[in-house]
């Protein structure tokens, strides 16, 4: 029973992670209506800043999220600004190939540089837990859950209170709207699509001392961040970080049961369910899944 | 209608000398983009005719492959009686998956990330299936000295090479058919505006299911092809998303919504991804191959958003 409380608990833990990577893709999605297919391929580059940083200077893995935050914004800011943005009244087959086209550069340039073997980052900090009530929570798993946490919270805190947050929001409510009110649409739109990016780099950092840093990683984590998600409900920033915990816990639970590498039979088993009973997602409207 | 069938025939049968002419290692990458060309031929029939997308086609691949070599290894069973059963098994999973997704009429982003989460539930299943071999792959046993081709349906490039061209004819008479169909204009219909379509009377869940269905047999039967030429199946190059996007990128660089597209793009992106392949080999550098597929793909995507055929189309008129 001690046993299965640790692992729901690491569950939890893991599911503010994927809550923040899900948090990027939603809010992207949110106010473009465009699906970051290379979501997971930026969460790789977040890893590799983190363990080029930890290669470079050892220390702790917490100070690279912020480095590996700002390149993923600026990444983000740049490829909106200059790429997708021509893509956005194109159909949305067109903006997958585009994005599955970038996923494949960003794997096929990872590869190029850092070959295929995985890089871990090994630090005592990984061997270290707290003990909360009871409780063993894993360390770096706990830093980078609350930093995940933190990180969700000030983003929303920006959208509701400040002037550029309220214009992101009003350009997703209503974009000729926002337009004829003077917000520069293509500005904002780069920026939204800078803070998602922003959020999966930062979630590689946090990640990347708990899995072992490899190109072929980043499938997994767009299917994870979609999983997420559809669960919460497309488009809902607090279902993102709902949908995040549900899938931690989830797998967690299945890694009880299950061989490890089955745990993600869960997550596309709830995926489906959830398709089947609620395709609007649990938070989401009905709207929100046109 | 008349005059395209007439091209697709002059197509086959300047490439049904082939093996005449051709070495084995040709041959061999030929009947490779023959079979991409009919995988793109069927999952266009989806995307380009119904603005369906799928990012799961790799499932139907790899039920393919695995139901002709189990059925051949495991139970006996003929490959000639195996591919049709591949094709009525991912028929109906093409129509459960179509059935699941549009039974409330979500729309597009929904639908490929079901069809997504079908092909890699599918693979993870597969991975730990022992009867399937799991992760250590299933494996075709050699080909025996009396070995009839037209019997074991297995045998040297050029029987394969011939065998994809008849796939690849096939995939390209059913997109010509289909196009100048009733069903084609009701799926044309709802691909440009479902509401529209339903209004006039289009019955719109049963076209979609049954254009998955017609796509998903075809990719199985092809899938079944395909296992037997590569002799062994490992559900992660075969099944999942690996597979589902390579099944993708041909018809899209073709030129989506042609009856040409994918057999174009097929014959363009084989050759290209091999050559990057072995470039890659050549400087020692792996992933080369990857970063230049993908920014191929980027290219044709930024540069050419209606696709390869069209401009070929064009070439080929201009000389006339």
């Amino acid at each position: 029973m001690d046993l299965a409380a640790g692992v729901i608990a690491n569950g939890v833990l893991m599911g503010a992670v994927y809550g923040l990577i899900a948090f990027g893709l939603t809010i992207i999605f949110g106010v473009m209506r465009v699906v970051n297919f290379a979501h997971g391929e930026m969460v790789v580059i977040g890893m590799y800043v983190g363990y080029l940083l930890w290669a470079a200077f050892d220390g702790p893995p917490l100070a690279a999220v912020l480095p590996a935050a700002a390149l993923l914004f600026a990444i983000g800011y740049l490829l909106q600004f200059h790429l997708v943005q021509h893509f956005l009244a194109r159909p949305a087959h067109v903006q997958f190939i585009l994005f599955i086209a970038l996923a494949l550069v960003i794997t096929g340039a990872h590869l190029v540089v850092f070959g295929p073997n995985p890089r871990g980052i090994f630090s005592f900090a990984s061997f270290e837990v707290y003990e909360v009530a009871g409780l063993r929570l894993d360390a770096v798993r706990t830093q980078a859950a609350a930093a995940a946490l933190l990180i969700v919270v000030l983003l929303w805190v920006f959208l509701r209170a400040s002037r550029l947050g309220r214009a992101i929001r009003a350009a997703a409510d209503n974009r000729t709207g926002a337009a004829v009110v003077g917000i520069r649409i293509r500005h904002v739109y780069a920026v939204t699509a800078g803070i998602g990016m922003a959020c999966a780099g930062a979630a590689g950092a946090l990640v990347a001392p708990l899995f072992d840093t490899q190109p072929f990683l980043a499938p997994e984590f767009t299917l994870i961040a979609f999983i997420t998600v559809i669960l919460g409900g497309i488009g809902s920033l607090p279902g993102a970080l709902l949908g995040g915990l549900l899938i931690g816990v989830a797998e967690a639970a299945a890694a009880l049961v299950l061989p490890p590498s089955m745990k993600s039979v869960v997550s596309y088993g709830l995926l489906i369910l959830v398709m089947l009973a609620r395709p609007q997602g649990i938070i989401g409207s009905p709207e929100g899944a046109r | 209608m008349r005059q395209g069938a007439v091209l697709i025939a002059a197509l086959a049968a300047v490439l049904a000398c082939g093996p005449l002419v051709l070495d084995g290692y040709l041959l061999s990458l030929l009947a490779l983009a023959f079979a991409f060309a009919f995988f793109g031929s069927a999952w266009s029939l989806m995307m380009g005719f119904a603005g369906i997308l799928s990012l799961g086609h790799g499932l139907y691949v790899g039920i393919g492959g695995y139901t002709v070599a189990v059925g051949l290894v495991t139970f006996g069973l003929s490959p000639w009686l195996g591919l049709p059963l591949a094709g009525l098994l991912c028929a109906a999973a093409g129509a459960a998956i179509a059935w699941t997704g549009f039974r409330f009429a979500v729309r597009g982003v929904y639908f490929a990330l079901l069809t997504l989460a079908a092909a890699e539930l599918a693979r993870i299943l597969f991975e730990h299936w022992p009867l399937v071999g799991g992760t250590g792959g299933f494996f075709l046993p050699a080909l025996g000295a009396g070995n009839v081709p037209l019997l074991s349906l297995r045998g040297g490039p050029d029987f394969f090479y011939l065998a994809f061209l008849v796939l690849m004819t096939a995939g390209l008479l059913v997109t010509l058919a289909i196009r100048h169909s009733r069903m084609g204009y009701r799926l044309m219909a709802i691909r440009e505006d479902e509401d529209a379509a339903r209004a006039s009377g289009v019955p719109v869940l049963r076209m979609r299911i049954a254009v998955a269905a017609l796509s998903g047999a075809m990719t199985g039967i092809g899938g079944g092809m395909f296992g037997l030429m590569n002799g062994s199946l490992f559900p992660g190059s075969i099944m999942g998303v690996a597979a589902s996007i390579e099944v993708m990128i041909a018809p899209i660089v073709g030129g989506l919504g042609t009856v040409f597209g994918p057999a174009v793009g097929a014959l363009f992106v084989m050759p290209v991804h091999e050559l990057s392949e072995h470039l890659a080999q050549e400087a020692g550098v792996f992933g080369l191959n990857t970063l230049i597929y993908g920014l191929l793909v980027l290219v044709v995507v930024v540069f050419l958003p209606a696709g390869l055929a069209p401009s070929v189309a064009r070439l080929l008129r201009g000389r006339r």
